[in-house]
């Protein structure tokens, strides 16, 4: 599904090298969560693979299916099936939730050469969504965002990606902000989502998100690299010992 | 003070070819006082602290610039769907035959001729009258050249609540009319109207709009000014607002080489209303755009509210302008106005210029202003593109996001559609044109 070979990304603006060739291949059907300090790259290496400006990409490459998802515009890769939920979902104010989820959806729709879904059509499905991730229906009416607690940013970025239908879903800290229950209910909506033709990339710092959503393989990530990967038992392992042991082990 | 010798040029020449339109004396009187005032105070010009930041020239010299017409063949007439009386002006001319009959339940609409003619016409305390007030502390000689001067317009006295909009509808027809158009409007006590207006009127406009409302009643009013690019406009708005009176004004502006719109309020009445709005959009790639935004509130009651909220839209060279002012009368207790003027800058190249005043002479008042320049927010821009809306239309939805708070103060639900509908249109005609 996803591949990202040997990538390496700086900074546009200064001379700042962050990501220092990541390797990592995500099969169709497959979780993987990555974990690592604070500061190593995860957002940036999510950011990158959505299509964020800001960055270069001085080496290596990422495909989504074959594709090569770095040479497309941020809604070329939306289009192609990439979705990333946001660390920190921004505020629109002015656009109303439902204005722009229809609109990604009928871009998306577009993009693909698909029929835009009718009114009625888009109401009942985020009704249905909504629903089950518990957003109620004034929150929808409001604009992007604005005026959401923390968690409730989360729980949007989970119903968009439940009303947009992504092949490859990243999520970074998507677990970050959430009460347990909040967290029960994106786990949920993760885990309804999860099917042979979709993939996840999990970013978050903590074993109980991994709890929920089970992975099949654990990256850990430092200093702009993949440095280790293995099954469920290695965010355990980062669970009760922290980074410093793994990390000695690399270096 | 003496009038500069080249402005007194300037206004003698203008004045020159210019004959006051005769009629009952009263009115005759009106307008010689007027082409007094313009005398006295000469036609403006850049050098007047007032005309700063937008060259009153092409508004003053001999001849309209030619104006080339516009027809939007591609589009619906604005407010076609509203049930409205239509009155139709030809480059500044009534015309009988386009136009609906002028009766209606619980108004009073007279060409302004026939009520200028006539020796007793309540008129009589409106005609010249708020716009000789609104001379005050600022000279406005292009209105009063308007009140000497005016050949068309129309005399509207509400008595009741007006159900059905009156809807002026200006239509360009030669490239190089000179149109001066005057209305007066009375709402009276407990009676409602709400004027609209939109099109190109002529080459070059100078329309003058003097209302007042009496205790308790609404005047709303809404109008468009576009798409015709070449369009020079002066327009003023003079009102009295009376005791729990509402008086609400909105325009949407696209294109247009030159327009200043002026809105004078002064509130005269204890709990009145005034809100004043304007969104403008303009892109200077094949023609100049300068819009202005020239606002006087006076507060000279008890506890009224007052609002202006002003925002433009601007891209390849386009200026914007806002002059915005809040007078806030000795006496004027719990006075609580707003005042924000925003502009958003699609590039490099658009500006925008912002004068806001406050003048406070009451200690128990809430007075606040505001004034932006920025640019469309990247992580917002991202953020909906990460979603698959394409760039083009995210940076739409943000404009629309943007202008939304001038947009929202159109109180009736169908008109702020209607102009919501239209704007969303041109934004989509700029973007594939
Ligand atoms: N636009 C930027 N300007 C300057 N530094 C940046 C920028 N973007 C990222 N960085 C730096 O790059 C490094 C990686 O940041 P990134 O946000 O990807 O880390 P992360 O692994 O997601 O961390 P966290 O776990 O705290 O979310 C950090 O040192 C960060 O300060
Ligand atoms: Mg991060």
């Amino acid at each position: 599904m996803l591949e990202i070979k040997n990538l390496h990304v700086k900074l546009e603006d200064e001379d700042k090298q962050i990501l220092k060739g990541v390797d990592l291949t995500v099969g169709a059907g497959q979780v993987h969560a990555i974990m690592g300090p604070n500061g190593s790259g995860k957002s940036t290496l999510s950011y990158v693979l959505a299509g964020r400006g800001g960055y270069e990409v001085t080496a290596g490459s990422a495909t989504l299916e074959g594709a090569d998802i770095l040479a497309m515009e941020a809604e070329e890769r939306a289009a192609a099936g990439l979705f990333l939920a946001f660390q920190y979902p921004v505020e629109i104010p002015g656009v109303g939730n439902m204005t722009f989820l229809r609109t990604a959806l009928n871009g998306q729709r577009k993009a693909r050469g698909e029929d835009e879904i009718s009114a009625g059509d888009f109401l009942k499905l985020i009704r249905a969504k909504a629903k089950t991730l518990q957003i109620d229906a004034e929150m929808l009416k409001r604009p992007v965002n604005v005026g959401f607690s923390g968690g409730e940013k989360k729980r949007n970025e989970i119903l968009q990606m439940a009303m947009l239908e992504p092949k490859m879903c990243i999520l970074d800290e998507t677990d970050s902000g959430l009460d347990v229950d909040a967290m029960k209910l994106v786990s949920e909506g993760v885990n309804a989502l999860r099917d042979e033709g979709r993939a996840f990339l999990v970013i978050t710092h903590y074993q109980r998100l991994l709890d929920h959503i089970k992975p099949d393989v654990v990256h850990i990530m430092a200093d702009g690299r993949i440095v280790k990967t293995g099954g469920p038992e290695l965010a355990l392992e980062v669970e009760n010992n922290g980074y410093a042991d793994i990390l000695a082990e690399v270096v | 003070m003496a009038v500069p010798h080249a402005k007194l040029d300037l206004t003698e020449a203008r004045l020159s070819g210019m004959a006051r339109p005769q009629g009952a004396a009263w009115a005759n009187e009106a307008r010689l006082l007027a082409e007094a005032r313009v005398r006295s105070a000469g036609l403006p010009t850049r050098r007047d602290e007032y005309w700063k930041f937008t060259d009153p020239a092409s508004l003053t010299q001999v001849d309209a610039p030619r104006a080339a017409t516009f027809d939007a063949l591609d589009e619906a007439p604005l407010f076609d769907g509203i049930d409205r009386l239509k009155v139709v002006f030809v480059d500044g001319v009534f015309d009988a035959d386009a136009s609906d009959d002028l009766t209606m339940e619980g108004v009073e609409i007279e060409r302004l001729s026939a009520a200028l003619s006539k020796d007793i016409h309540w008129a009589r305390d409106i005609y010249g009258v708020l716009e000789t007030r609104g001379q005050d502390p600022v000279k406005r000689p292009l209105a009063a050249m308007n009140t000497a001067f005016a050949t068309d317009g129309l005399a509207i006295r509400a008595t009741g609540k007006v159900t059905r909009p009156i809807s002026l509808i200006y239509l360009h027809g030669s490239e190089s009319s000179d149109a001066i158009l005057h209305h007066v409007v009375k709402v009276e006590e407990g009676a409602e109207l709400t004027v609209l207006e939109n099109g190109p009127a002529a080459a070059r406009f100078n329309k003058c709009m003097e209302i007042a409302v009496a205790d308790g009643g609404a005047f709303h009013h809404v109008r468009a000014q576009g798409r015709d690019h070449e369009r020079r406009a002066i327009t003023h708005m003079f009102s009295q607002i009376g005791a729990g009176a509402t008086y609400k004004s909105f325009t949407l502006t696209a294109n247009g080489t030159l327009t200043r719109n002026e809105n004078i309020m002064e509130i005269i009445g204890d709990n009145a209303v005034a809100h004043v709005a304007g969104a403008a959009m303009g892109d200077a790639k094949h023609n100049a755009f300068h819009h202005d935004d020239t606002v006087f509130i006076t507060h000279d009651a008890l506890a009224c509210e007052s609002r202006q909220v002003f925002k433009k839209v601007l891209r390849n060279g386009a200026r914007g302008v806002f002059q915005g002012k809040i007078l806030v009368k000795a006496g004027a207790q719990k006075t609580d106005g707003y005042q924000i003027s925003q502009a958003l800058l699609l590039d490099d190249d658009a500006s925008f210029q912002a004068k806001p005043e406050l003048e406070i002479y009451a200690d128990d008042v809430i007075c606040s202003h505001g004034s932006t320049t920025g640019a469309i927010d990247d992580e917002a821009l991202f953020y909906l593109r990460s979603r698959g809306v394409p760039e083009g239309p995210a940076t739409d939805l943000l404009v629309l996001a943007f202008l939304a708070e001038a947009i929202d103060e159109i109180e009736d639900e169908r008109l702020r559609a209607d102009i919501l509908g239209r704007l969303e249109s041109w934004l989509v005609r700029r973007r594939n044109g």
